[in-house]
């Protein structure tokens, strides 16, 4: 088969034109409705497989055209890119299958996978995004199409929760615009390229570099849950599980850590952003996030806010493993994309099922849970040692890379941080497991909450479980993340 | 003071008084009569456009302006007067009420 | 076949097309699309003639100026004449589907075409006199749209719409008077050849007052929002998409060949700009009736085209001038579509008070999320027409080191998102209901057409470059 530059293209369209065909449906549709949801899903992972292997064989590819005089939309499959289209092809597969029997009674539909689907495009644009300027398009996308999902129940605590999710977020994007906007006033160009594009700015005009930095890092900061800017996401939690688990694991919180990686390594390059003195005080403030996002986590009792802070803690892993400096630490920033992707999707699917299936909402009712769905909660504990740390799990392998670039970059406080933070984690993790698999249920079984759930909720957190132990088991097994990192970072820092 | 020269003043001063009658009268129909005011201030000012001193024949542009203006103004006039007539009947069937 | 001029055509089939529907008042809505189509089909063989040309110049009677009057079309006013042409033609076909009654469907299409005539000679006109008419004949038709539905509301704000529009076009008219003491000339030629002079100086300064009072430029802003609100939804859509972008463009020109005397009074009009962005974007927050919201975004829109004109000052100009084509071309496409899905949900509901909209169990979804993608163009977020104007306008305030325009256009940015979000929270929220959600009423004529509009200013964002290099065909500002 010959070699299209269009596909790319291809597979931003594919959800792209997904969606208004959702929208369209009516209600009653349900069958045509998920076997389109299906159907598109499923040629986006093959579809991303094979773009893949050739961008693993070295081809990059590259489709752009003219907005404005000098300005491009331009889309570029670069492995990194491949990082993050991996992960969300194949983990919106499997929420959409979540998804679709999670609602399967529920009101909306079509406008839930109308917007669903905007949202996996808006992923994969920023992904392929190959300047900031295409970036910013997509970023504002994803905002526009998560809102309605983060107020898909349509009440009066959805709303108030979804107008705090929007003006952080289109406040963030309008910060993003005038960064953007500097980058391309000082530059000439927005143009991502490995070992950045500032040069002749920094050697003109520093200072103007070092906001430049600031504003561009703190725009993103706001979807990366970045402390002080984080307070968005615990109150999201009354969105759906489902989007919970999509805006945790994949979209929004990962678009922002994603941008970060793209600014630091191929705006600024890492060289300068070092030599402008902005990566240690980054990674201070990604420190600052790791224990804030787990202490408070601790001391919540709803299942989905704990879950929630302690994505403000993982996410900033990602950003730690970037301000490191260090290639090493960037394999475990990158590689920690994909692992608390997985990791994280399986808790949010499994928390889910607990209150669909059993109506359990909050730590303190999880008692025996274990018996009752053991699946899920298996999942749920493979996922939850995983991020503690426990070797030879996903989050172990990347807290492993993070601390050897922690040595490498001369930062000993690091390891401190890690252990201090895998703590934390045991801290509220554990009782819940505890709570779960040693404690007895009793009163709840006769509660009318009760309710078995179908296969189409209680397959998917299985199989990201499973992922979780396939990433960290075999992670030097060929095109695991793992080895895929090795392979982004190498370009990154132009080794 | 060249006639012109009074002439012409006459139509800003004219124009002005306009003005404030248009934008500070309370009564509709006198802001009508203040609008008019305006128009017939910026006559004025275009028929000086046409003085020539004599024996020189005036320049017969401004005065077919003059013209289009004041049939314009007309219109306008017939517009406004028919809204305010609307106006006060609806006035007056929500007083009856 | 004698091929007859499509500038003469642009500007008389409207005409023809308004007298005819005013004869045949059964068939006017025929009528008027027919002519609105053919207005559209004259519109196209000039962006034609001026792809090839670069400008087209036609002399009425075959007089030259300065005796005679010239028409000339060139990028800019041909982006104008397509935008409202395009626009009309959609609003028409709404308004086929929206306007039931009888005597509004009777009197809608004589207006709405005197109005296309108007504003087609307006960016067609060559010389101050006839852009005079013009402005008049635009302003008794907008007049009559406003009140065409015959409520107290409407009548009233029609009134004061029509005191304000008067004045406007007589002040202007006391600027010709000025100009032709002073010169002996009425056509674009000579006010460029024209010595500046203090008498000069006065026509400038009453001409532009009078532009800026018909334009709404805070604070000459106060009869905006209730005529706009006030309207039927078509009239509206025409009001505020349109209407106000001719004295608009009459400025754009005016100012070009009669440049403003002092920097100061570049950046005073984008000072009146900011004022109407933050005063206007406070009232949307305050409005409690949908229309209203609408209508005070449009003043919000106004005062941004306004900082776009001033935002790298005097010098910035010569480039200035296309972001605020830009935007007024991305506003005309997005409020209209904005009003029609406005008049289609109150239509629907039966109200249009932001507080109950979810109170309603009838959800017109098709014309909320059409209100939702127009306010994505509104806000300016990508990749729409909006966004690109707005990233024109910072990123030539920013380049020529203007921070203030660039912290105002954020704010109002913010302050959007804050008062369209008043209204997503109405469309979105069901957990007030008054009885069962009721079916969809489906599909309608009128909601295809804000739907078309909406999708289109979006979609236009991403044909920028090639609508960028399409208004600056003709040299409309600059040297050859």
């Amino acid at each position: 088969m010959t070699e299209t530059p269009f596909l790319p293209l291809f597979i931003l369209l594919t959800s792209l034109l997904a969606s208004p065909v959702l929208f369209a449906l009516p209600e009653t549709a349900a069958r045509l409705r998920t076997g389109i949801n299906l159907g598109v899903a499923a040629v986006k992972v093959a579809l991303v497989a094979w773009l893949g292997w050739k961008v693993g064989q070295g081809v990059i590819y590259d489709v752009s055209f003219t907005m404005l005089p000098g300005l491009d939309f331009k889309l570029q499959a670069d492995p990194l890119a491949m990082l993050f289209i991996s992960l969300s092809a194949i983990l919106w597969l499997i929420t959409t299958v979540y998804s679709v029997g999670y609602l399967e009674r529920g009101p909306h539909r079509a406008r839930f996978f109308g917007f669903f689907s905007l949202c996996v495009a808006a992923t994969v644009g920023i992904a392929m995004a190959g300047n900031l300027f295409t970036f910013l398009i997509f970023y504002e996308l994803l905002t526009l199409a998560t809102y309605p999902l983060v107020i898909h129940r349509g009440s009066a605590e959805a709303l108030r929760a979804g107008r705090i999710y929007l003006i952080y977020t289109l406040a963030g994007g309008l910060v993003l615009l005038l960064g953007t906007l500097g980058l391309w006033v000082l530059a000439g160009t927005t143009d991502f390229a490995p070992g950045g594009i500032l040069d002749d700015v920094v050697a003109e005009n520093r200072l103007a570099a070092q906001m430049l930095f600031v504003v561009l890092v703190g725009a993103l900061g706001v979807k990366a849950a970045l402390v002080p800017f984080h307070a968005w996401l615990p109150i999201a939690m009354v969105a759906p599980a489902p989007v919970s688990a999509l805006l945790h694991a994949v979209a929004v919180v990962k678009a922002g850590a994603f941008g970060i990686m793209r600014v630091v390594y191929e705006v600024f390059g890492i060289e300068t952003a070092q030599a402008l003195g902005m990566t240690a005080p980054l990674a201070a403030m990604a420190a600052i996030t790791i224990l804030y996002g787990s202490l408070c986590a601790i001391t919540q009792d709803d299942i989905k806010k704990r879950l929630a802070y302690s994505t403000v803690s993982q996410v900033s892993y990602i950003t730690l493993g970037v301000a490191l400096a260090s290639p090493i630490a960037a394999v475990g920033a990158m590689a920690h994309l994909i692992h608390q992707g997985l990791m994280k999707i399986t808790m949010f699917m499994a928390a889910g099922n607990l209150a669909e299936g059993l109506g359990v909402k909050k730590v303190s009712q999880m008692d025996g849970v274990g018996r009752d769905m053991p699946g899920t909660m298996l999942a749920f504990s493979a996922a939850a040692l995983a991020m503690i740390g426990l070797p030879p799990l996903a989050g172990f392998v990347s807290k492993w890379y993070l601390a050897q670039g922690g040595l490498d970059a001369g930062y000993g406080w690091v390891i401190a941080l890690l252990l201090g933070s895998s703590l934390l984690n045991a801290i509220y993790f554990l009782p819940m497991l505890h709570r779960a698999w040693f404690r007895d249920g009793g009163a709840r079984d006769q509660t009318p909450a009760r309710r078995r759930i179908g296969w189409m909720l209680a397959a998917p957190p299985i199989a990201t479980a499973l992922m979780v132990l396939a990433v960290g088991g075999f992670a030097n097994a060929p095109f695991s993340p793992l080895e895929w990192t090795r392979f982004v970072v190498a370009i990154e820092y132009q080794e | 003071m060249t006639p012109d020269l009074i002439y012409g003043l006459t139509g800003i001063a004219v124009f002005a008084i306009g003005l404030v009658g248009a934008l500070c009268a309370q009564d509709r129909l006198r802001r009508v009569l203040a609008l008019k005011l305006c128009s017939v201030g910026a006559g004025f000012v275009l028929v000086v456009a046409a003085w020539r001193s004599p024996p020189a024949d005036p320049d017969p542009v401004p005065h077919a302006l003059v013209i289009t203006g004041i049939v314009v103004m007309v219109s306008a006039t017939a517009v406004a007067l028919a809204l305010i007539r609307r106006l006060q009947t609806l006035e007056a069937e929500d007083d009856d009420d | 076949m004698m091929m007859i001029d499509p500038v003469i055509l642009t500007l008389f089939l409207p005409l023809f097309g308004a007298i005819a529907a005013f004869v045949l008042p059964r068939a006017a809505a025929w009528v008027g699309l027919l002519a609105v189509l053919a207005t559209g089909g004259a519109v196209a063989a000039l962006v034609r003639d001026v792809l090839a040309a670069g400008e087209v110049v036609t002399q009425l009677g075959g007089w030259a100026p300065p005796l005679g009057i010239a028409l000339r079309a060139d990028g800019l006013s041909v982006a104008m004449l397509a935008m409202t042409a395009g626009v009309g033609l959609l609003v028409s076909i709404g308004a086929l589907d929206s306007l039931r009654d009888l005597r509004e469907r009777q009197y809608f299409w004589p207006l709405w075409l005197l109005l296309l005539t108007g504003m087609n000679g307006v960016y067609l006109g060559t010389d101050i006199f006839n852009l005079y008419v013009m402005i008049e004949v635009i302003a008794l038709a907008a007049v009559g749209l406003t009140v065409l539905s015959g409520t107290k509301q409407a009548v009233r704000a029609g009134l004061e719409y029509m005191y304000a529009s008067i004045l406007g076009a007589l002040l202007f008219l006391m600027g010709v008077g000025f100009v032709y003491l002073q010169t002996g000339r009425l056509d674009f030629a000579g006010l460029i050849a024209a010595e500046p002079s203090g008498a000069m100086s006065a026509a400038l300064a009453l001409m532009v007052v009078g532009l800026l009072l018909k334009t709404a430029l805070f604070p000459l802003h106060f009869w905006l929002p209730a005529a706009h609100a006030n309207a039927t939804a078509p009239a509206s859509a025409l009001l505020s998409g349109l209407v106000v972008k001719a004295a608009l463009y009459i400025f754009l020109r005016l100012t070009t060949y009669m440049p403003l005397p002092d920097e100061i009074l570049v950046t005073l009009i984008g000072m009146l700009g900011a004022g109407a962005v933050l005063w206007g974007g406070v009232q949307a927050l305050r409005a409690e009736r949908l229309k209203l919201l609408v209508a005070w975004s449009t003043v919000v829109q106004i005062g941004l085209i306004f900082i776009a004109f001033a935002r790298a000052g005097q010098v910035g100009l010569s480039e200035s001038w296309k972001a605020a084509a830009l935007l007024i071309l991305a506003h005309g496409v997005a409020k209209s579509a904005m009003f029609l899905a406005a008049g289609r949900i109150k239509d629907e509901i039966g109200h249009d008070r932001i507080a109950d909209l979810d109170k309603s169990d009838i959800r017109p979804t098709l014309a909320q999320f059409t209100f939702a993608l127009a306010a994505i163009s509104i806000i300016g977020l990508p990749p729409s027409l909006g966004f690109i104007g707005k990233w024109t306008l910072m990123e030539g305030a920013m380049a020529a080191g203007y921070w203030h325009w660039v912290a105002v256009t954020m704010i109002g940015t913010l302050m959007s998102v804050a008062y369209f979000s008043r209204v997503f929270a109405g469309f979105l929220r069901f957990d007030r209901m008054r009885g069962e959600l009721a079916e969809h009423k489906g599909w309608a004529l009128a909601d295809a057409a804000p739907l078309t509009l909406a999708i289109a200013a979006i979609s236009l964002g991403l044909m920028a470059a090639p609508i960028l290099s399409f208004i600056e065909l003709g040299y409309p500002f600059g040297a050859q």
